[in-house]
């Protein structure tokens, strides 16, 4: 067996092969939804409903797709210059640390102010994280996966520990929590006494500078180049440490603000289960986008879709919850499997 | 049995009518070939002309679409790799196959033993080695580790392991590549005394003075069928390459040069080893005007000099100067401020980024200067124009400047390496195997480019393995081995042998000495 680098791939072809990988997704959900003594059909149908039968659910499921739009496109920049940034979790709450040290009364003034300050303070924080495994990769050859995965669980028993101490809050009853972030500091909901806020523009704003830059400026073309072949940019005169360096800034940065928006947004504090994986969650929705900056907001949309829809399925149809997991896995095998027959054909022998 | 050559011999090998199809592409189109006993046959072709895909149908990587194969009267079976070396068939790759971390007698007897019996029978083996290698001429060391081996010795061991396997036809894909002449007449030797023994042998290759010196019969190939089948004796240089190209070859006419001041020196520079050996205190200098041809085997040395022009390998002393300027920190981007244009060894690895679009591409040098960006933002328009122009000045056969240059043929990817290297005239011009892999027409329009170049008062540094090419283009020659240079010869001062005692390393430090 053999693979053949086929021409530039066609819409229809993009188009074709998107559909029979989704179609496939849906045929191997369906054998576990039979298995656990459902009909397939309602279940879609449910799950469907669930995620965008009423505006509830369309509100809950873009709510939801806000932090694994910051997430996804994190790693999609990252991997686009073949930077393999595995810890978009540790990241993302680096950037709600940020955001409670600063928003909890910090400093105060009025939220024109404050909030860009958390903003920029959160991202920062969330790039530095980031650089260290960019710099020992670069500088000594650490494998960033390693490092990146594995800063994770640092960070994360790191937020503990400042939830049990510095950071708890007195008031908290003893749960390991933080303070309230006052009122300046919080994103306004989008429609008032609902639960979507403008973290979810500020998202869909990310995704198009994130397009603009991969594809418009000089960072972007050295990113890819570096990311395509790092010999050949390097040959060509393109200084690939210091665009590894720039992109762990960027990419640590947009996974600062899916915690920056989780707090400021929605919770209002810090807790250790702000976030249910996003960061990893990133990781397939940047693949289910193809690296595609624009495409990361319809891939984060169609995800929590499904994990929104698939609570309110399993209450009516009595399958697991968990079928979920099994859809966005199954159509991320499906999705990688096609992005690679759109770019190659099989030929045996 | 008993043969003489031109009589009815004893058939060994038969190909019948083998059809291959990839997609649109027919790469094997109806070719016959038949091999006798004692016999050497010369599958003569260009690059792309199908005589790998041949050999892998008949290795069994590929099945054939039409066609039989026969291998001492038995029909082989299609698409098993182990049937052909079963019937006694080995092939000598040109990319060797061998474990380096073990001795060469575990290399050869390796695969060989049944798997039941846990040790290896060295002392059989060895002795069976041993006569191989005093039959013909294969002088090796079995208890050497293949690390500790030349590049001549290391396919002296592929042969003994065809040869430990029983074989009977051997097939050898462009053994001489890599080889000094005084090892090709080793080669040749050895050839000579197995065909001797009653083996036949199938002898792949391009060069054409190789083939009439060592080949009873030669079958010509061109894009996939067979262009003409000749005795050895019926036929010259002269007719073999017109089969090839399949039209009358325009010879290169090379002026004399009128060499001007020195434009880029290196002096007493080191490196560390890359690529093969690592530069040891080299002094050359490029003049105006002139080309300068480095010679030498694969791995001595070249790769390491041309990453250090390049800008890619930092010397470990010594210093770099151009326009008599001397330069510290020596980087791609200062190479190319200085109006040193490059064309890489690999254009896939390094030349090319394979993903990405023809018009991404020919800009990844200049892509930081007004001309392609302003504010950090790219200025795609000025790129396309550019790509555009390349594409119609260099006739590269591609679809748009949108196309990944992935898909393009490799004569095609280098001549977009080549417009993006000689954009804006350089000065200086770094060629590194600039036509490895070409066939015959983009061989010559590259070889036409540099001399342009050199007309125009460029300084040009080619670095090839193939002495043909460096002595057709060369003004001046220098020979590497082992990271050290040779003094300067002009052009036809030294004979091919001569060059060849430089290229096998001796001499060098005598020369060097009285330069």
């Amino acid at each position: 067996m053999r693979l053949e680098p086929r021409p530039a791939p066609s819409l229809a072809r993009t188009l074709g092969f998107t559909a029979l990988a989704i179609a496939g997704a849906v045929i191997f959900s369906s054998i576990l939804v039979m298995l656990a003594g459902a009909n397939p059909l309602t279940v879609f149908w449910l799950v469907l409903k669930g995620a965008a039968g009423t505006q509830f659910a369309i509100l809950e499921t873009l709510t939801r797709a806000t932090p694994l739009i910051f997430t996804g496109l994190a790693v999609a920049v990252a991997f686009r210059a073949r930077l393999w940034n595995i810890g978009a979790e540790a990241q993302l709450y680096i950037g709600a640390v940020m955001t409670v040290v600063l928003g909890t009364g910090a400093i105060t003034i009025p939220a024109f102010g404050l909030i860009p300050i958390i903003m920029v303070a959160a991202m920062l924080a969330g790039a530095l994280v980031l650089l260290g495994p960019a710099i020992l990769k670069t500088r000594f050859g650490v494998d960033e996966v390693v490092t990146t995965l594995l800063l994770n669980f640092i960070v994360i028993l790191f937020v503990s520990l400042l939830l049990e101490g510095p950071l708890k809050d007195p008031m908290g009853l003893g749960w390991p929590q933080s303070k309230r972030i006052i009122a300046e500091a919080k994103l306004p909901r989008i429609i008032t006494g609902k639960r979507l806020h403008y973290g979810f523009v500020l998202a869909i704003v990310s995704a198009g500078i994130v397009w603009f830059i991969m594809k418009k400026t000089v960072l972007g073309y050295e990113m890819r180049a570096v990311g395509h072949n790092a010999e050949a940019a390097r040959f060509a005169g393109i200084p690939v440490n210091r665009v590894l360096a720039k992109t762990a800034l960027i990419s640590g940065g947009l996974a600062a603000l899916a915690g920056f928006s989780e707090v400021a947004g929605l919770k209002g504090n810090l807790t250790l289960d702000l976030s249910p994986g996003y960061g990893y969650t990133g990781i397939v929705v940047a693949m289910l986008a193809m690296l595609n900056p624009l495409g990361v907001v319809a891939a984060a949309i169609f995800v929590a879709g499904i994990f929104v829809g698939a609570d309110a399925m399993s209450r009516a149809a009595n399958v697991p919850s968990y079928i979920a997991q099994v859809m966005v896995a199954s159509s991320l095998l499906t999705m990688v499997t096609a992005m690679m027959l759109m770019r190659y054909r099989i030929r045996w022998r | 049995m008993d043969e003489g050559k031109g009589g009815k011999a004893e058939e060994v090998l038969r190909l019948s009518g083998i059809t291959k199809r990839f997609g649109n592409l027919t790469a094997n189109n109806a070719i016959s070939l038949s091999l006798a006993r004692g016999e050497v046959v010369a599958l003569l072709g260009e690059n792309g002309a199908g005589k790998t895909t041949l050999m892998n149908i008949l290795f069994g990587h590929y099945t054939a679409d039409e066609g039989t194969i026969e291998v001492f009267g038995k029909r082989l079976p299609a698409g098993d790799p182990r049937a052909a070396l079963d019937a006694g068939v080995g092939m000598v790759h040109q990319h060797f196959t061998l474990a380096e971390q073990m001795s060469v007698l575990d290399n050869i007897a390796l695969g060989t033993q049944p798997i039941w019996r846990p040790f290896l029978d060295r002392k059989a083996a060895r002795e069976r080695i041993s006569k191989l290698a005093a039959d013909y001429g294969l002088a090796v060391d079995p208890d050497k580790q293949i690390t500790e081996l030349s590049v001549g010795e290391r396919q002296r061991v592929e042969i003994l392991k065809a040869l430990y396997r029983d074989a009977r036809i051997l097939i050898l894909d462009e053994p001489t590549a890599v080889l000094t002449p005084m090892e090709v007449e080793a080669l040749f030797n050895t050839l000579k005394k197995l065909v001797a023994d009653g083996l036949s042998v199938i002898f792949i290759s391009h060069k054409l003075h190789e083939v009439m010196a060592v080949c009873d019969r030669v079958v010509v190939l061109r894009s996939g069928t067979v262009a003409g089948a000749r005795a050895i004796g019926e036929t010259d240089t002269h007719d073999l390459a017109q089969l090839m190209v399949g039209s009358e070859l325009p010879k290169d006419e090379v002026a004399p040069a009128t060499p001007g001041k020195v434009l880029f020196a290196l002096e007493k520079a080191a490196t560390k080893a890359e690529g093969g050996a690592g530069l040891k205190d080299i002094t050359l200098e490029l003049r105006a005007g002139e080309i300068t041809g480095l010679a030498g085997i694969s791995g001595n040395g070249q790769a390491a000099l041309a990453a250090a022009i390049a800008g890619t390998l930092p010397l470990t002393s010594g210093t770099i100067r151009i326009h008599g300027e001397t330069m510290s920190g020596w980087t791609p981007r200062k190479a190319l401020a200085n109006k040193l244009g490059r064309i890489p060894e690999d254009r896939h690895a390094t030349g090319m980024i394979g993903d990405m679009s023809v018009a991404e591409n020919v800009i990844s040098e200049a892509y930081p200067t007004r001309r392609f960006s302003r504010f950090g933002i790219i200025d795609w328009n000025a790129a396309a124009v550019f790509a555009r122009q390349i594409i119609s000045d260099y006739d590269v056969k591609c679809p748009s400047e949108n196309a990944r240059v992935r898909l393009l043929s490799g004569g095609n990817m280098q001549k977009l390496i080549l417009g993006r290297a000689l954009d804006g005239d350089p000065d200086v011009i770094l060629a590194s195997q600039p036509t490895r892999g070409l066939d015959v027409g983009a061989v010559a329009y590259v070889h036409r480019k540099l001399i342009e170049a050199r007309d125009r008062g460029a300084a040009i540094l080619l670095i090839s393995e193939d002495l043909d090419e460096i002595q057709s283009l060369s003004d001046r020659i220098v020979v590497m081995s082992e990271g050290r240079l040779s003094a300067p010869s002009a052009r036809g001062e030294r004979s091919q042998r001569e060059l060849g005692i430089l290229m096998a390393g001796h001499g060098l430090e005598g020369d060097a000495d009285a330069a």
